[in-house]
């Protein structure tokens, strides 16, 4: 059993570009769970819009820059065409119909319908060369200590990810404390007496429905310019349900949660993942499980991890008892 | 190699594997029959990933045209064999191939030059179908020297083509009233046990997958008994029933009972179908499976249409079924008691009925339902570990249509969105026909919130 390895990997994925793409998205989807009440189970489809606006316009050949605007405008009127019918109804509604759009967005764009312009199963491919080309790493070398290292490739994506993560987060902290934050606060805990104060509290979740959905479509292209690929099952459902662990454990309703959240969350999904491949290898599970087995059995942990947080700590580990929209009725 | 195959297989890899230090290890696994498969084609992607070496092309020859028939439905992919393919120049024939048992095909070509290639779609099986049919045949194949030109055909299921659009509308007819059974008979369980504990199980979902997979593991598994599926299919459903009820007495009732809030009980059954998922997944493998019995049929005459027997029996016994569920709630006691929570829960409760006894029956109805879902959904499709989750967004659909809460709005529904789904691909490719029903519910949503049969106190 190689700890020092399955700490130093884990430490690795906790602050990589992933996890910053995660963290993006995450506070995203806190606007919408943790202040506004909202229940969006297809966050994953905000990730895909804007991560496909940004290369289906590339691959047009529009500029990159053109493409983040393009990625962005995306993911609202994705929002929008949710929220529109389901955000005067109750809450069960908005959940049904986005955990229907994470899952048909992605079948749509991998079908071979769509093909001409999403090239189908095989995605899009080199569509950030404008961005690389502003790497000021150098992009072959490693930086770090030991087996702590990234590529500079890695670092130009994790520094510009991090810092949008930082901007998003003194964003929200802004918002928040504003006239409209408090607002949108008061639609998750009682949404009538916000309305009897002449508030539009359609308006004011749907604006959260699609300012989420910004840092989500964010997210989902900090989640594919590495690679610079960008294919269908990148934006499985299961992201989703990532998200909501991220949120739920780090604190919903508070600024750093999804950010301190996102780094847990990949710290111990990597750490298990390296412990279960070198338990499994060392023979501890017999026949019983075989290494494709021992890799699934983190993702039911996942879900066993968030129906227990829900019920035992739904503060999360950082988060503040009032700012809970899952108290009691 | 062109770099784009190069990351294209790196990433698939990576996909494969998610943790780096797993690479070297998968290498080295011990196989095991079931997911030998798996395994095979990571080790080979692994390979092709860490040297970044092509598969060899065909040694160096002569031209040839070939390609790989692969049925393609959403994320499976299964290969289709014994299909001709005709290449011809300037109307000349120039070569035949029939599709292997792993769907690739080859014809060689003398030399090169521009051919027309051809799918016969006379022989195509029962169940593929062309995604669109005007590209069966390309007319400009352009071949280079010494090149193996691939070519691709779109396939998905579909019934077979060759007929005309009446008889493809009334097969298509028969499809969407089958589809429409399965769900309906799911989303009268939902329906109701929304109506009596206000919640949306996300894990319904996982009802129905559960009901198939054990119905799967008495009939089908090597270490099941092997019962014919009639007999497999009895302890199955009693454990749906039990599954239903274990959840009601083991996590929503203390859940109630705490009063925690509407949200955070909707996260929980989505944690929960998240959970139990991938624990099927562990259990039976990615790899979709079939039962032993019923799987292959002979289509039949029925009075104006012609049909797989299995079809019409999942249409007719659902329909029993679900008068049987009608009567229930309507002539009998318990039935009526069922309305009664699902009206007003406190005014039930203070007219004497026993409403934990209540929603428990709910629940073991409900159970029961979804998981008879699913043994016909496996029956009409297979069985795999996500076949819920997948057939989840058409339930909902339907219960949203027919009213959240109402038993007869869900059948209604459920019918609806099974005949739209499956007679939209007339029009639409299949691949999309699971956007035909979200477009159904926002469209619903945007229309008529409440549902056909609903009413608007529940919705807001």
């Amino acid at each position: 059993m190689g700890w020092s390895e399955i700490f130093i990997d884990a430490l690795v994925a906790s602050i990589g570009p992933v996890a910053a793409a995660y963290a993006l998205s995450a506070i995203g989807l806190n606007i919408q769970f943790g202040y506004a009440g909202l229940l969006n189970v297809g966050h994953v489809a905000f990730m895909l819009t804007g991560a496909y606006g940004l290369a289906i316009t590339v691959d047009a050949g529009g500029s990159f820059y053109l493409g983040i605007l393009v990625g962005i405008l995306a993911s609202i009127v994705l929002g929008l065409i949710l929220g529109a019918p389901t955000l005067r109804l109750r809450a069960d509604y908005l959940a049904i119909v986005t955990i229907s759009a994470g899952e048909i967005l992605r079948l749509v764009v991998r079908s071979s319908w769509a093909e001409p312009v999403t090239n189908g199963v095989f995605g899009i491919q080199r569509f950030a060369n404008d961005f690389f080309d502003l790497n000021p790493f150098e992009v072959n070398k490693r930086y770090g200590i030991g087996d702590f290292q990234f590529q500079g490739r890695q670092l130009w994506v994790m520094t510009v990810g991090w810092s949008l993560v930082l901007l998003a987060a003194l964003l929200t902290k802004r918002l928040i404390g504003s006239p409209w934050g408090r607002a949108l606060r008061g639609v998750r805990e009682d949404e009538d007496a916000v309305r009897s104060l002449g508030k539009n509290v359609f308006l004011l979740k749907l604006q959260a429905l699609m300012l989420g959905g910004v840092f989500a479509g964010l997210g989902g292209m900090l989640l594919v310019i590495e690679q610079q690929s960008v294919t269908p099952d990148a934006f499985l459902p299961r992201i989703t349900f990532f998200l909501y662990v991220i949120v739920i454990l780090g604190g919903a309703g508070t600024i750093w949660g999804p950010v301190l959240g996102a780094i847990v969350f990949q710290f111990l999904f990597f750490f298990f993942d390296g412990f279960m491949s070198d338990a499994q290898e060392a023979g501890w599970f017999g026949d019983a499980l075989d290494a494709t087995d021992a890799q699934q059995v983190k993702l039911v942990l996942v879900g066993v991890g968030l129906m227990a947080l829900m019920a035992f700590r739904p503060q999360g580990f950082f988060g503040d008892r009032d700012e809970q929209l899952v108290g009691d009725d | 190699m062109p770099p784009g195959r190069l990351v294209r297989s790196q990433r698939f890899a990576s996909q494969l594997v998610l943790s780096p230090r797993s690479v070297p290890q998968l290498a080295t696994l011990k196989t095991s029959a079931r997911h030998l498969h798996i395994k095979l084609i990571a080790t080979a992607l692994l390979v092709l990933a860490m040297f970044g070496v092509a598969a060899p092309a065909a040694l160096a020859q002569d031209s040839s045209i070939k390609g790989k028939l692969e049925s393609i439905d959403n994320d499976d992919r299964e290969p289709v064999p014994g299909v001709e393919i005709l290449v011809e120049q300037d109307g000349t024939e120039v070569g035949v191939a029939t599709s292997g048992d792993d769907g690739s095909w080859e014809v060689p070509v003398p030399a090169a030059g521009t051919y027309q290639v051809t799918l016969n779609l006379d022989t195509l099986p029962d169940g593929v179908a062309p995604t669109d049919p005007a590209t069966m045949s390309l007319p400009d194949v352009a071949v280079r020297d010494g090149q193996n030109k691939t070519v691709r055909f779109n396939l998905g299921p579909g019934i077979s083509s060759g007929v005309n659009d009446w008889d493809r509308l009334l097969d298509l007819f028969i499809l969407g009233l089958k589809l429409g059974a399965i769900i309906a008979l799911a989303a009268v369980g939902l329906s109701l046990i929304f109506g009596v504990t206000d919640l949306v199980n996300f894990a319904h979902g996982e009802m129905i997958t559960l009901g198939a997979v054990l119905a799967w593991f008495f009939n089908a598994a090597d270490a099941g008994p092997g019962w014919p599926l009639l007999v497999a299919a009895v302890p199955a459903l009693v454990l749906s029933a039990g599954f239903g009820a274990a959840q009601e007495a083991g996590l929503w009732r203390p859940l109630r009972n705490r009063r925690a809030g509407s949200v955070s009980i909707l996260v929980i059954s989505i944690g929960l179908s998240f959970a139990v998922r991938n624990t099927i997944l562990v259990f039976m493998g990615g790899e979709p499976e079939t039962y032993t019995q019923y799987v292959i049929q002979e289509e039949k005459d029925y009075f104006f249409f012609t049909t797989v027997p299995k079809n019409v029996i999942i249409v007719v016994s659902t329909l029993i079924i679900l008068g049987a569920v009608g009567l229930f709630l309507q002539r009998t006691q318990a039935g009526v008691a069922v309305r009664a929570v699902a009206d007003n829960k406190d005014l039930a409760e203070s007219s004497g009925i026993d409403v934990n006894k209540i929603i428990m029956i709910t629940w073991l109805l409900g159970g029961t339902l979804a998981g008879l879902s699913g043994i016909f959904l496996g029956v009409s499709e297979r069985v795999q570990w996500d076949m819920g989750f997948k057939i989840l967004l058409l339930v909902f659909a339907a219960v949203v249509l027919g009213g959240l809460g109402t038993a007869f709005g869900a059948m209604l529904g459920g019918f609806i969105v099974g005949l739209s789904v499956e007679m939209s691909t007339f029009w639409i490719p299949t691949e999309l026909k699971n956007a035909v029903a979200m477009a159904v519910l926002i469209g619903m949503l945007l229309w008529r919130p409440q549902g056909l049969l609903g009413t608007k106190e529940r919705i807001g």
